[in-house]
């Protein structure tokens, strides 16, 4: 006979009100803490509402967006750009589809956010029909360059090739043009600015420091002298100064090192004092995954007759390189971050966009909370979503899991 | 059967020899290395030359001509570019301790609160935590100040606050405490108490532990700690300090402590930026101590005020410290942004100077070699401190 059948009844679902007992009243000072928590939040939300909706002005923002985009990019090549951004969102789509863990997370995040910007409310003439079907195309690229990438047609190495090519295409001929020519008639790196400087900027930081990164932490453990001495010293200056002074080294005083009638362009300046910088950090990251490999490895690798060079790109790197994938990417979304510097020496990134869209008008003089809360929610989507997917992949490689 | 002997003077070739690729490699990057340098150097000279600017550091004897308008040591125009450099070292060295001091403790309730059970309270940390850390440092920077401290009234319509503190156009006016005549006399009768008391503590603590009779060193100690300083209280009359409080008087406030909106800008957006890594350190040292750890203690019959002393806050101290330097270092250098809100430290004294001077070279090595000797000291410090809470292993 069975009489305890009718009498278990599953557990019932957490409830409301158990929860907010259990998680916000338990003891008189936790439902303090709460009682406080709640007065605090209401006054903030609800003054931050207030503020955002009703006496903040955002026409600074609203009424030139394609400044905060382009910068003084000429109007009638806006093309140029543009294309260089349906070329990358394609090829990122093609990444996706090839190394689906590493960019998942961060592609949907992107196609989400490009098919937002080409429905965003904002009835300004000069976001024109055309800007928004880019944004729309962008998005649907990245998801048919996915379905290209999960097919058979292309593989790592051709999508690294096409990488490699779409990159020096975009930064050294679509975007500042060939001097002399109709088609695409040159344009000069001061007219660069908003968007589109912080991504270039960024970019390019992330995908030049990360090899010298790599190469700098190998050398600081290799055993000839010379070499180790010089990461050494190389890592620690750079990692024992701001990244103002860098900067400031590289557009100012670099000039006086280099034969007198040799001309860098200020971005190009720039962007070397971010990838020094970078890479020192790098650096430091790659080396402690280095320092987490067991010599077996490495005795294991020379046993199977491998010689120095294949032991480290076959062997060694791969799995150090797993180790400080969140370090890594820490350090990127510092960098992303870092791009706003370049205001000091004088280049009009997002940030520099913000102070000169200011200056447009004698009213929005006193705007300047509208328009720096703009730039950094910009900046605050990206780097959460860098994060989130950082986090995401951490999890699908089971980093710190055995 | 014989076998095959290898051939015994076979030589290896040089490159397949490895002593001989190393020494290769070596001289190759130096050769490589020292070409660049000379290259650099001649071409440095050739440009100097040309301008008239020689390498020396004899300016920094020049009246350096420019004001600076918030300063810890006397300065004004006409003193040297030496002097206006150290004025910028101060002022650098004064807004990171302050930094320092405040985002610690900041990072450390935060990093609390995020631990909370109170649901609530965690969410307001995490969302205080991912605020700063996902937005740059210069734009958090320029809300401050430009959002901000800009934006206050003037200062015949100032926010008061209780101390009294006054907020205004022009900066912070707080309250402040100053010495009277006798209070150098109570100062060096607090250090004294409290340079005593911890001898104190320390000897008798290790007569304690050697002999095992009852020293009572923390009774003693404590003592000693505020007996001394009543001693100097009543030496200097009873009256060290005097409250020096703020009074508007005319178009200004007189009296107090003054901070420049610059200052307080930098000062709390540091903090506040700071403060949410050192709350993410803090969480995950408190975070690395074992629950058995406290399970143990609690079973050897420790009190909860041991427990925490000696188990929980030595072993968090471990995991926390390192990261920490590494915060603090992170907070001096970035006070260099100061500059872009016109706080005047190293930095942009440095620019400055080379404006006025014409000579970048010799004062960009200055400014880079300061803040280099600067992380040097303090992380040099801090590992001191670090290697002697490490646990010592195997």
């Amino acid at each position: 006979m069975n009489t305890t059948s009718d009498s278990v009844t599953p557990p019932a679902p957490p409830r409301m009100l158990e929860w907010i007992q259990k998680n916000l009243f338990n003891g008189w000072l936790n439902s303090a803490l709460t009682l406080i928590a709640l007065v605090f939040l209401y006054f903030v939300v609800v003054s931050s509402a207030r503020w955002a909706f009703f006496t903040a002005d955002w026409r600074p923002v609203t009424t030139a967006p394609l400044l905060f985009l382009v910068g003084q990019y000429p109007r009638e090549q806006l093309w140029r750009p543009g294309l260089s951004m349906l070329l990358s969102t394609f090829m990122i789509g093609i990444s996706w589809g090839i190394w689906p863990r590493y960019l998942k997370a961060f592609s949907i995040f992107l196609v989400v956010l490009l098919a937002g910007m080409a429905i965003v409310p904002l009835e300004t003439p000069t976001i024109t029909l055309g800007i928004r079907a880019a944004f729309l195309a962008a998005s649907l690229l990245i998801y048919a360059g996915y379905l290209l990438g999960r097919s058979k047609f292309v593989n790592a190495r051709l999508a690294v090739m096409l990488w490699t090519v779409i990159a020096v295409l975009i930064s050294l001929v679509l975007l500042p043009g060939i001097p002399k020519s109709s088609a695409l008639p040159s344009v000069p790196t001061t007219a660069w600015g908003g968007l589109l400087i912080t991504l270039l900027l960024a970019i390019g930081g992330i995908l030049l420091s990360f090899p010298i990164g790599v190469l700098l932490a190998l050398g600081r453990r290799s055993s000839l002298p010379v070499v180790k001495v010089f990461s050494i010293l190389f890592i620690e200056v750079i990692r024992g100064v701001p990244l103002v002074t860098i900067l400031f080294m590289f557009s100012v005083i670099l000039a006086l090192f280099l034969p007198a009638e040799s001309r860098i362009d200020r971005i190009l300046r720039a962007l070397m004092g971010m990838v020094v910088f970078s890479a020192a950090y790098t650096a430091e990251n790659v080396r402690g995954g280095l320092q987490a490999i067991p010599p077996g490895q490495v005795e294991a690798a020379k046993a199977l007759g491998l010689n120095g060079f294949q032991t480290t790109t076959l062997i060694v790197l791969p799995q150090a390189l797993r180790l400080v994938i969140p370090a890594i990417v820490g350090q990127f979304i510092s960098l992303f971050k870092d791009t706003t510097l370049v205001v000091i020496v004088g280049i009009n990134d997002l940030l520099g966009v913000g102070n000169s869209v200011l200056k447009l008008s004698p009213e929005f003089f006193r705007l300047q909370m509208e328009v720096y809360l703009f730039i950094a929610a910009i900046f605050w989507v990206f780097s959460y979503f860098m994060s989130y997917a950082s986090l995401q992949l951490e999890k699908s490689l089971g980093v710190g899991e055995r | 059967m014989t076998v095959a002997k290898p051939p015994q003077s076979e030589r290896i070739p040089p490159w397949r020899d490895e002593r001989f690729l190393r020494m290769g490699t070596q001289i190759v990057s130096s050769v490589l290395m020292l070409f660049l340098i000379y290259w650099a150097i001649s071409n440095f000279i050739a440009i100097t030359q040309q301008r008239g600017m020689p390498l020396t550091y004899r300016f920094l004897k020049e009246p350096a001509g420019f004001p600076i308008s918030e300063s810890y040591i006397p300065y004004d125009p006409t003193m040297s570019f030496g002097r206006a450099f150290r004025v910028g070292l101060t002022n650098t060295l004064v807004v990171s301790i302050t930094g320092i001091f405040f985002a610690t403790w900041l990072g450390f309730f935060v990093g609390l609160a995020r631990l909370s059970s109170n649901w609530l309270v965690s969410r307001i940390a995490l969302a205080f935590i991912e605020f700063h850390r996902n937005i740059p440092l210069l734009v958090l920077l320029f809300i401050w100040y430009f959002g901000v401290f800009v934006k206050l009234p003037p200062v015949k319509e100032s926010i008061t606050l209780p101390g009294p503190l006054y907020l205004s156009q022009r900066g912070l006016y707080l309250t402040w405490p100053r010495l009277t005549e006798t209070g150098p006399l109570f100062i060096a009768f607090l250090t004294a108490g409290i340079a005593i008391s911890v001898i104190a503590f320390k000897v008798l603590r290790e007569r304690r532990i050697k002999t095992g009779q009852n020293t009572y060193y923390l009774p003693v100690s404590l003592a000693l700690l505020i007996i001394i300083p009543v001693i100097g209280w009543i030496a200097a009359k009873g009256k060290p300090f005097w409250v020096d409080v703020p009074v508007l008087q005319g178009f200004n406030y007189q009296g107090g402590l003054r901070l420049s909106p610059e200052f307080a800008a930098l000062t709390v957006g540091l903090t506040t930026y700071t403060a949410a890594f050192i709350a993410e350190v803090f969480r995950a040292g408190i975070l690395a101590v074992q629950k058995g750890q406290v399970e143990a203690a609690r079973a050897l019959g420790l009190p909860p005020a041991q427990v925490l002393s000696l188990v929980v806050i030595p072993q968090a101290l471990r995991v926390v410290i390192p990261p920490l330097i590494s915060q603090y270092l992170n907070l001096t250098k970035n006070s260099s942004l100061a500059l872009t809100i016109g706080y005047q430290e190293l930095f942009a004294i440095g620019k400055v100077t080379i404006n006025q001077a014409g000579r970048a070279v010799p004062v960009f090595l200055m400014v880079m070699a300061t803040y280099l000797a600067i992380s040097l000291i303090t992380s040099g410090i801090l590992n001191i401190y670090n290697r002697r809470v490490q646990f010592i292993e195997r």
